[in-house]
């Protein structure tokens, strides 16, 4: 025999009410922290080639993974409910495996819904991220030493990434080649971060609203505008004349004063 | 677990001091670092891979390599280091070292079909010295043979010649510097009667125009380009202008980029020597007063065996020089005019005028660069030649700034292979075996009876793979180098002669590769910092280093395994008696008796040694046998620099070395030479003499004319395209270090095949796939590479050759210059098709 014995002391209500209250809060809490997750991409988890800002993309995206299956590579991954991206998309770390630049972009063939936006033909024009040379204080090369394997690996060399030489101080007779990312044709595949020597990368791949800065609307780069108009926006001097010893020229726009 | 309140409180006061207590961690680390640095030993050592010589200092705690850094007070480097050189920490812990002797075996036998077994070093030596012994019995001493090389310490390769050359009296001692240095050694010779160049990397700051000619430094001698562009970066009117036969990282600095049309730098650098004339602007007075003319033999074949319809074909053979006029030699280079060369290699009129106007310009200083554009070519004597013939006409050379500069691309191709005399046809000190003055002299050195050295050069590289496979080469060491994945043609040439029934083959090495993988025995060996060491760089700057830790296990290294081997042999096997009969008093000795325990090697007692600041090092050589092996060894090696016939190759003190970083020979009284040839910078010319080239009697230079001669295989309709293979600046060479080094394998994992997007579309290849190349001797499979740091032109690929996994030596010829035996790995005609 069971004898169901109803006996609820004044100070067991009050615990019980007090956990179920504690339960439900704590849960509340968690799932407010996953809804909040599911709308924001972390920096670290890169979306696919032709993928539509992050809010679009979820709404469009059907969780479906044939982009994952259509990776020829292997590297894109469908996020479970521990990794960060929200559970169901696809996304890649780069330092782990960085997008190969399929020149067919079968990723992006294989979404049925368009949330891998098939305007996207031409896998230079993708924009899954802007590669930045976070850590200057580690990155080889700032130091002076000849590394620039990111530059070396980067599939648009010279043009997403360059070296721009400069003078060693320090050491009198090298040049240090400092790599800079061009946003107008870095892809964010993210074979720099991957590549980059380091323990920790000192080159990241971040998605474009944390990576890239804007220049205030009031102002303009006066020899950008000089080139874009192909001519001085305002008419350049009449000839310049100077006095001068002999055996001396003074170039108003280039040198300054030249020995002959 | 019952909490009362009590407890609570108190746990809780431990985590509030633990957590205040965690505020202070940065002090007490810092206090820990500050006892851990102290623990680690730094000390000087060169860099493992090229032939830059950059400087490190290597830090060791507990008996292990733990750190190193680029040597701040390296004149070479200056602190820097390339990728390479960042990770040469790691290089000599990768998890697959080799520890003990491994012999293929079947029912406790050696058997050449048996599977490798762990083997006492004894035994080792036993199998080995009983081969090389049954082999000099009945075959005599031609059919044993070293392959060696310009990793080589510079003390391991002089006992590998004195142990080849006099102990088993076989010339068959070649090292891999075969593939790398040779023609320029060739052109050296010829031009000049004395190796190496007359620059120095000082050249890079005091150059006015650099001028690239087959050398991809931007990748390959990393450091001594950060300096060429820091000179054009700082210097007014510096000019780059890079020539190759493809585009790569160099051309990003170039002002003038040429992509010529491989084999017709002959053409081009005839040209300039044409045009120089033509415009008269060559230096008359250093022409009439420093030089002669000369010609050299044409249509002399490729070096391929002489079966070869090619090799039928010639109506030419060798390189013997005959003396021309001035007149004679103007209209030897006549046809190369700018039309003609422009035509002939693709590169447009302008480019070229231009690179021919700032040679003849007689007040731009101009430096000259090349590697293994130059060297490996069937041609490679003659285009090293004719950009001597440029600046020997300007008379821009000898003096800062104005330099024709071969680079090399080992550690110790210079200071070993070429100085010490490790190549199939000579000896220390630029002698040479078929002089009889030089074995005389060397003989006399090595207290050793008149006709001890053979007077015949012996089989250089490929002629030992040839022999090899042929069984005429029966018993083989290979020390210190990968040539299983290094020799061109591997499937038809290299493998048949490693796996020929009649052979035995050892491969001395740290690392299973491909070579010991195709060995009979395999010996470990301990690498860089394992031993005592010297390295001498392209700028005749010889490096010394001390040995930092001991190697894995049973490892020993080359010059251990050199020397020890001696012991196992009695003159009486190795010697014939008429011989032995000329120094009775070395009746029953061993090898190790008379070449190494002759009163001169082991002269200098065990000592402990000891830096500046009382750190004590080992040396398992000295503890071993007893005697500073190291520093007898340089002590008699020095003597042919100071004593011999060939005069300008001194070197300094053995002590010396290891206070200094570097000195660049010719060192006279402790004073290095920066430029040779050139009165008051080397103590070699005679006081107002001006320039000298004292490597010849009358101490002039040779200007040798060489016309443009056709590669030994073009493409054609079926294998329609060129393909030209060289490294990447992650891994070196074989990739036997750089590859256990994991930041460096991700960084280039495996070998891709750069090839022009059209090239690729045309054959229905996208960047990515799998495409097989295939020449006329193998193929193998490649991803497609279309873009990255090398573009190729239409009709050329370009293959890395540092990964075991895809052996591009398989498709390569063996095709060599007849002249340097140097193998040309940047032509042959190949195919691409889908896999």
């Amino acid at each position: 025999m069971v004898s169901l014995q109803i006996n609820t002391t004044r100070r067991r209500f009050l615990t019980e009410t007090a956990r179920t209250v504690c339960g439900v809060s704590l849960f509340g809490l968690g799932l407010g922290f996953y809804t909040q997750k599911a709308f924001s991409l972390p920096p670290t988890s890169l979306r696919p080639p032709g993928a539509l800002s992050e809010k679009e993309f979820q709404a469009a995206c059907i969780r479906c993974g044939l982009c994952v299956r259509g990776c020829p590579y292997d590297i894109l991954k469908l996020a479970d409910i521990i990794d960060q991206a929200a559970t169901g998309t696809p996304y890649f770390n780069a330092r782990h495996a960085p997008c190969e630049m399929c020149e067919d972009i079968p990723c992006l063939l294989a979404c049925p819904t368009n949330a891998l936006n098939k305007s996207l033909t031409t896998i230079d024009d993708a924009r899954m991220g802007l590669a930045v040379l976070i850590d200057h204080e580690t990155c080889l090369n700032y130091l002076g030493l000849r590394c620039d394997v990111c530059h070396r690996v980067c599939p648009l060399i010279n043009e997403a990434i360059t070296l721009e030489p400069q003078h060693n101080v320090r050491s009198g007779k090298h040049a240090s080649f400092i790599p800079v990312v061009h946003s107008d044709k870095c892809t964010g595949c993210g074979k720099c971060e991957h590549s980059c020597v380091l323990e920790t990368a000192a080159i990241k791949v971040l998605p474009a609203h944390l990576a890239k800065g804007e220049i205030g609307h009031h102002y303009r780069l006066g020899w950008q505008e000089k080139a874009k108009a192909g001519e001085s926006l305002v008419s350049p001097d009449a000839s310049h004349e100077y006095n001068l010893p002999e055996g001396l020229k003074y170039e108003h726009s280039g040198k300054g004063l030249i020995k002959n | 677990m019952k909490l009362t309140r009590r407890s609570f409180i108190k746990t809780n006061a431990i985590a509030a001091t633990a957590a205040a207590a965690g505020i202070t961690i940065p002090g007490i680390n810092n206090a820990i670092a500050k006892t851990s640095s102290k623990q680690i030993r730094w000390d000087k050592a060169p860099c493992r891979f090229c032939g830059t010589g950059c400087s490190v200092l290597v830090g060791t705690k507990n008996g292990r390599v733990i750190a190193t850094q680029g040597d701040p007070d390296s004149p070479v480097n200056r602190g820097l280091n390339c990728i390479k050189g960042y990770f040469l920490s790691k290089i000599m812990y990768g998890k697959d070292r080799l520890t003990t002797p491994l012999l293929r075996m079947k029912n406790g036998e050696y058997h050449k079909e048996g599977e490798f077994t762990a083997i006492s070093w004894d035994k080792a030596f036993d199998v080995m010295a009983d081969k090389f012994k049954q082999t000099i019995k009945e075959k005599g001493p031609t059919a044993v043979g070293m392959f060696g090389s310009g990793q080589w310490t510079v003390w391991e390769g002089y006992a590998a010649s004195k142990l080849f050359k006099a102990g088993f009296r076989s010339n068959n001692l070649d090292p891999n510097a075969r593939h790398c240095m040779a023609s320029a050694v060739g052109a050296f010779m010829r031009g000049f009667g004395a190796d190496e160049p007359m620059g120095c990397y000082d050249d890079l700051e005091h150059a006015d125009v650099f001028v690239l000619w087959g050398a991809n430094m931007a990748e390959m001698h990393p450091i001594l380009w950060s300096r060429l562009s820091d000179t054009r970066l700082t210097k007014e009117g510096c000019e780059v202008h890079v020539l190759s036969t493809y585009k790569h990282r160099c051309f990003d600095l170039a002002d003038n980029g040429m992509v010529f049309t491989p084999q017709t730098d002959l053409a081009i650098a005839n040209y300039i020597a044409n045009y120089i004339i033509q415009t008269k602007s060559y230096n008359k007075e250093f022409v009439n007063k420093h030089t002669n003319f000369k010609k050299t033999p044409t249509d002399i074949g490729y070096g391929l065996r002489p079966e070869h319809p090619l090799e039928k074909a010639k109506t030419g053979s060798g390189g013997k020089l005959s003396g021309i006029s001035f007149e004679e030699y103007k209209k030897s280079i006549e046809e190369y005019t700018l039309e003609h060369a422009s035509k002939i290699s693709g590169v447009p009129e302008k480019n070229l005028l231009a690179l021919a106007k700032v040679y003849a310009d007689p007040n731009k200083k101009v430096t000259s660069y090349w590697t293994m554009g130059f060297n490996q070519h069937t041609r490679g004597v003659w285009v090293n030649g004719l950009v001597y013939n440029i600046h020997l006409l300007m008379g821009k050379i000898s003096e800062p700034g104005n330099s024709p500069f071969s680079l090399t691309g080992q550690p110790s191709a210079c200071g070993t292979a070429r100085e010490v005399g490790t190549f199939s046809h000579r000896l220390p000190a630029d002698l040479v075996v078929k002089k009889k003055a030089h074995r005389d002299f060397s003989e006399k050195v090595w207290q050793l009876p008149e006709g001890t050295i053979p007077p015949k050069p012996g089989y250089h590289a490929v002629l030992q793979n040839r022999m090899l496979k042929d069984g005429k080469l029966n018993a083989y060491w290979v020390m210190c180098n990968n040539n299983m994945q290094a020799a061109a043609n591997m499937n038809e040439e290299t493998l048949p002669g490693y796996r020929n029934p009649d052979n035995f083959i050892v491969v001395s090495d740290p690392y299973p590769t491909v070579t010991a993988e195709a060995a009979d025995l395999i010996l470990p060996t301990a690498m860089w910092t394992e031993k005592e060491g010297a390295y001498g760089n392209a700028e005749r700057r010889t490096q010394f280093w001390r040995q930092q830790v001991s190697a894995p296990g049973e490892s020993k290294s080359d010059l251990w395994q050199l020397v020890e081997f001696s012991k196992r042999f009695k003159l009486e096997e190795v010697w014939p008696k008429e011989l032995i009969a000329k120094k009775p008093e070395y009746k029953g000795k061993t090898l190790f008796d008379v070449l190494f325990a002759n009163g001169q090697v082991n002269k200098y007692p065990k000592q402990k040694i000891t830096d500046d600041k009382g750190n004590v090092y080992q040396n398992d050589e000295m503890e071993h046998f007893g005697f500073y092996l190291q520093k007898g060894l340089f002590e008699e090696y020095r003597r042919f620099g100071i004593e011999g016939p060939k005069k300008g190759h001194d070197l300094g003190e053995f002590d010396t070395y290891h206070q200094v970083r570097g000195l660049r020979w010719p060192v006279v009284n402790g004073k290095e030479t920066l430029w040779r040839y050139r009165e008051g910078f080397d103590p070699f010319v005679k006081k107002g003499n001006d320039v000298q080239f004292y490597g010849f009697k009358d101490g002039r230079a040779n200007i040798i004319t060489a016309p443009y001669e056709a590669a030994a295989e073009s493409p054609d309709k079926e294998y329609d395209l060129w393909l030209s293979t060289g490294r990447v600046l992650e891994h070196w060479h074989s990739g036997t270090m750089t590859r256990r080094v994991p930041e460096l394998y991700r960084a280039f994992p495996d070998a891709v095949m750069f090839i022009h997007p059209n090239d690729a579309k045309k054959r229905g290849l996208r960047r990515g796939m799998v495409a097989k190349v295939a020449s006329r001797r193998g193929d193998i499979e490649l991803r497609v590479e279309t873009r990255g740091r090398n573009r190729p032109p239409e009709g050329l690929i370009f293959v890395p050759w540092f990964d075991a996994g895809r052996l591009i030596n398989k498709l390569t010829l063996d095709a060599t210059d007849p002249l340097s035996k140097e193998t040309d790995y940047k032509k042959c005609a190949v195919k691409v098709m889908k896999a």
